[in-house]
């Protein structure tokens, strides 16, 4: 056995309220290929104590969540804290009990079954936060539980009224909470964003940040950068004009709002046509969580198509900031540089992707960079504190651009026409909303692709009207667009489109391996330092790869579709591994 | 003469509400068929349907029970809305159930909201001073945990059942408002207000405010705590600070009234 000493983290203290003792910690330096515990090492007797005399109670809520444990989610690698587990959007676990070797011991732990019958896509998109034993997550549309992690028995459940005005394009769905403090933040689908208090379930503060009669809801999880929380529409199927706006924590009260298309006399509204109303609903949605770089103190959000969709005849132009990523200063909202993937979109590439901060090395030397897999078939390497473009390569079959220039500009060769033009990847994405990882040990970037995906489009007319959808003619494809049909069945060829799971060199760019699989996959991505990668997909699978081969160690079977990303959490020493799938949240630890 | 025409309306309402009381096993038997009959159109929430709020007293064609009970049975023809072969004794449930989701609003028929002649300025002072309600309960953001919150109890109290609350808080103790003592076997001792139970578990609020979850193989015991442990204001408020209170306390409609 290789041996090391385990390194356990001492217990902090925050605000005058003790940590409680029986908290186990084990991170990345410890015992590979056995369950560790730290009472074996023969150290810290307090702790065993503690863990003797806290054994019955199972769960204590312990202390606040600041803004400085967000930051440095690493060292509690217990919990997660945030939508992605770190402001650095990795989806990367430090714990590391469940290992390559054991990880066929896998087993469930516990189902939690949302309630009521839920509409089919009604599906559970949700990443759940773990504070100190307690597991807090939504269901659709947008009820909010907070759960005993270890047992997956409910504390609370807070079920806000919605406005029967909320329209969604795509299910009533939501995608997390934030927390700060003692208190939750989720947005709803009829566009208001609430406070709950973290121990009963209760709304602190309910604000109105936008018209749900008009087609903008909220739909992502909301991301909290010190004192404020940050949070933007969905709706670019509506003609909406998009924003990231940022509200007081404590009071609700909105403090900067930044719209994702310029206004006229605002920088960038010359990429959109003059003396037109094309820009009041040229989209730019916000539905998928951004990331943060302390040191550079910059807030990243990917925003999402312009309007209409699948028609630019009203919108000559690039269609600033459509299909782009932004960097913000995140207490004032401005804007410091930004960087386009998909210039005057006509086939729904949404940039609503996880940004992913990386810190590899690049021509020599350690740069800051971000990745980024994005629905237009490429991968991007940008660098982070300035936007410049470093690397674009496609990832999937692609056709509408031949590659990319070296100022990573699209060289665009296709458009939607009237006779209908087939276009790789398909309308849905070579990727999408669902959480790409990187392992800073492996330094892989790992993607859940749509390989071989087509759409045919056709252009059709499309005239804005308040409410109603703005899109111009949906597109044909052979995959179904957001679940396979009913039973997932599927009888499709290889050649009509499949999933996979693929692994890329963050610094070489070199595809290390791939995993696929026969239908596409709407599930997010997890790395742990125990060098797995954990994923599932359509089919109703959720299994466990090796991260440095893609070799599969393990699967089970979660009946529904994962359409949303797994996460990692540990309790009383033992790690869990949660994935939504269906309707149903399922939780899996090694067999005791 | 305002004072008596509002007691007079007291006496009235708490009629009223006795009236349209229902047992717990009405409103849980309603809410089961509600979930596997109502909610696939009406929602969970009973707002499905544009223009109604089953569950806020908000209908299109109904204002009394027996009103209601009768489109249950008997659908609304020409519409979405149809028969059911449900019995007159279910079909009660259903409004039970209902109507214990919106009782403010039932006993605003029966002219309950009018007891609520008071003050609700004076009652917020003696809410928060003479009468220390705030001490326990909370209020948006403001107060204690462990005590029922009151952001939204105007909207989820008829003015005659808090009234109650306050001169007899023994009389009846809603389900989600109990709270036990645990007893461990190491002998220790938690004491909280029960947020849940099956089985194998028990799920509470304990009096430091912390989630704690407990496998029932680790519990001696767990006693109901009979008596609540609020106050009768029944001899420190007279009866116009009593109004006021009450007062007050209807103005709470939550975040979303």
């Amino acid at each position: 056995m290789n041996q090391r000493p385990c390194a356990i983290v001492p217990p902090r203290r925050h605000e005058g309220t003790k940590r409680a003792l029986y908290k186990t910690f084990f991170v990345s330096s410890c015992l590979r290929g056995v369950r560790t515990s730290p009472a074996k090492a023969g150290h810290y007797r307090w702790f065993a104590v503690g863990i003797v005399a806290f054994l019955a109670m199972t769960v204590v809520q312990a202390q606040q969540v600041t803004f400085d444990r967000l930051l440095h989610a690493d060292r509690e690698p217990q919990n997660w804290l945030t939508y992605s587990g770190s402001l650095f959007g990795h989806r990367y676990s430090p714990l590391t009990q469940i290992t390559p070797g054991n990880v066929k011991n896998l087993e469930l732990q516990w189902v939690f079954q949302t309630r009521g019958p839920a509409e089919p896509t009604e599906k559970s998109e949700a990443t759940p936060l773990v504070v100190d034993g307690v597991m807090y997550t939504t269901l659709s549309p947008n009820h909010v539980v907070a759960l005993d992690a270890a047992t997956g028995r409910m504390f609370w459940m807070f079920s806000p009224r919605l406005s029967t005005l909320a329209r969604v394009c795509c299910g009533r769905v939501n995608r997390g909470l934030a927390i700060l403090g003692d208190t939750l933040f989720m947005g709803t689908i009829d566009g208001h964003l609430i406070a709950i208090d973290a121990k009963i379930g209760k709304p602190i503060w309910d604000v109105s940040v936008t018209k749900p009669e008009l087609g903008y809801s909220l739909t992502v999880a909301p991301l909290v950068i010190r004192d404020k929380v940050i949070i933007g529409p969905a709706g670019g199927e509506y003609g909406i004009r998009g924003f990231i706006a940022a509200f007081d924590a404590k009071t609700g009260k909105e403090a900067w709002r930044f719209n994702t298309v310029p206004a006229p006399g605002e920088t960038g509204h010359d990429t959109w046509p003059q003396g037109s109303d094309a820009w009041e609903h040229g989209g730019g949605s916000i539905w998928v969580t951004g990331s943060y770089d302390p040191d550079l103190n910059l807030l990243y959000f990917g925003t999402g198509n312009p309007g209409p969709d699948w028609n630019a005849d009203p919108r000559p132009g690039a269609n600033l900031y459509t299909d782009s990523v932004v960097a913000l200063n995140p207490d004032t909202g401005a804007l410091k540089w930004h960087y386009q993937f998909t210039p005057n979109d006509e086939f729904d590439y949404d940039s609503t992707q996880v940004p992913v901060l990386a810190d590899i090395e690049w021509a020599g030397r350690p740069r800051k960079v971000m990745l980024w897999a994005n629905r237009n078939g490429f991968w991007y390497v940008l660098d982070r504190a300035t936007g410049e473009f470093l690397r674009g390569k496609p990832f999937v079959r692609v056709n509408w651009a031949e590659g990319i220039d070296e100022k990573g500009v699209p060289k665009r060769v296709l458009h939607a026409t009237a006779e209908g033009t087939l276009v790789y990847p398909n309308n849905q994405g070579a990727t999408n909303w669902y959480s790409p990882s990187f392992s800073p040990r492996v330094g892989y970037f790992y993607i859940p692709s749509w390989m071989d995906t087509s759409s045919t489009y056709t252009k059709g007319p499309a005239e804005y009207k308040e409410g109603n959808q703005y899109v111009g003619r949906f597109p044909t494809m052979p995959v179904q667009p957001l679940r396979t049909g009913p039973g997932n069945v599927n009888t499709r060829t290889p050649q009509e489109g499949w999933g996979a799971i693929q692994a890329f060199d963050a610094k070489t760019g070199e595809l290390k391996w791939q995993f696929k699989m026969s239908d596409v996959t709407d599930s997010g991505i997890l790395a742990t330092a125990s060098d797995l990668v954990f994923a599932g997909g359509r089919e109703g699978y959720f299994f466990a790869l090796d991260a440095r081969t893609g070799a599969q160690l393990w699967k089970g079977s979660v009946g529904g579709q994962v359409s949303a990303g797994p996460m990692s959490y540990a309790v009383n020493g033992r790690q869990y591994v949660a994935i939504s799938a269906g309707s149903a949240l399922f939780v899996y630890a090694l067999r005791q | 003469m305002t004072r008596v025409i509002g007691l007079l309306m007291l006496a009235v309402a708490v009629v009223a509400a006795q009236e349209h009381s229902y047992t717990q096993a009405d409103i849980d038997n309603g809410a089961r068929l509600y979930q596997s009959s109502c909610v696939g159109c009406h929602g969970p929430n009973g707002d499905m349907v544009p223009g109604i709020e089953l569950q806020r007293g908000q209908f299109r064609r109904a204002t009394t029970d027996t009103e209601i009970l009768q489109i249950i049975q008997a659908g609304i023809p020409g519409t979405t809305m149809p028969p059911s072969s449900f019995t007159a004794t279910q079909a009660g449930s259903i409004v039970a159930f209902l109507r214990s989701r919106a009782p403010s609003a039932a006993a605003g028929r029966g002219g309950a909201v009018t007891v609520a002649r008071g003050d609700a300025s004076r009652g917020k002072s003696i809410f928060d001073g003479k009468g220390r309600c705030a001490t326990c309960h909370r209020v948006g953001a403001i107060g204690p945990r462990l005590a029922p919150d009151l952001t939204e109890i105007g909207t989820i109290r008829p003015a005659a059942e808090l009234h109650q609350k306050l001169v007899e808080p023994n009389a009846v103790v809603r389900p989600g408002n109990r709270y036990v003592e645990v007893v461990m076997r190491s002998g220790s001792k938690i004491n909280g207000r029960l947020l849940n139970q099956d089985t194998f578990s028990i799920q509470l609020l304990d009096s430091s405010e912390r989630l704690v979850s407990l496998s029932r193989s680790d519990v001696r015991d767990v006693t109901f705590v009979k008596d609540s442990t609020m106050p009768s204001y029944r001899d420190t408020l007279n009866a116009d600070e009593l109004g006021d209170v009450v007062a007050y306390l209807v103005t709470l409609k939550g975040l979303r009234p």
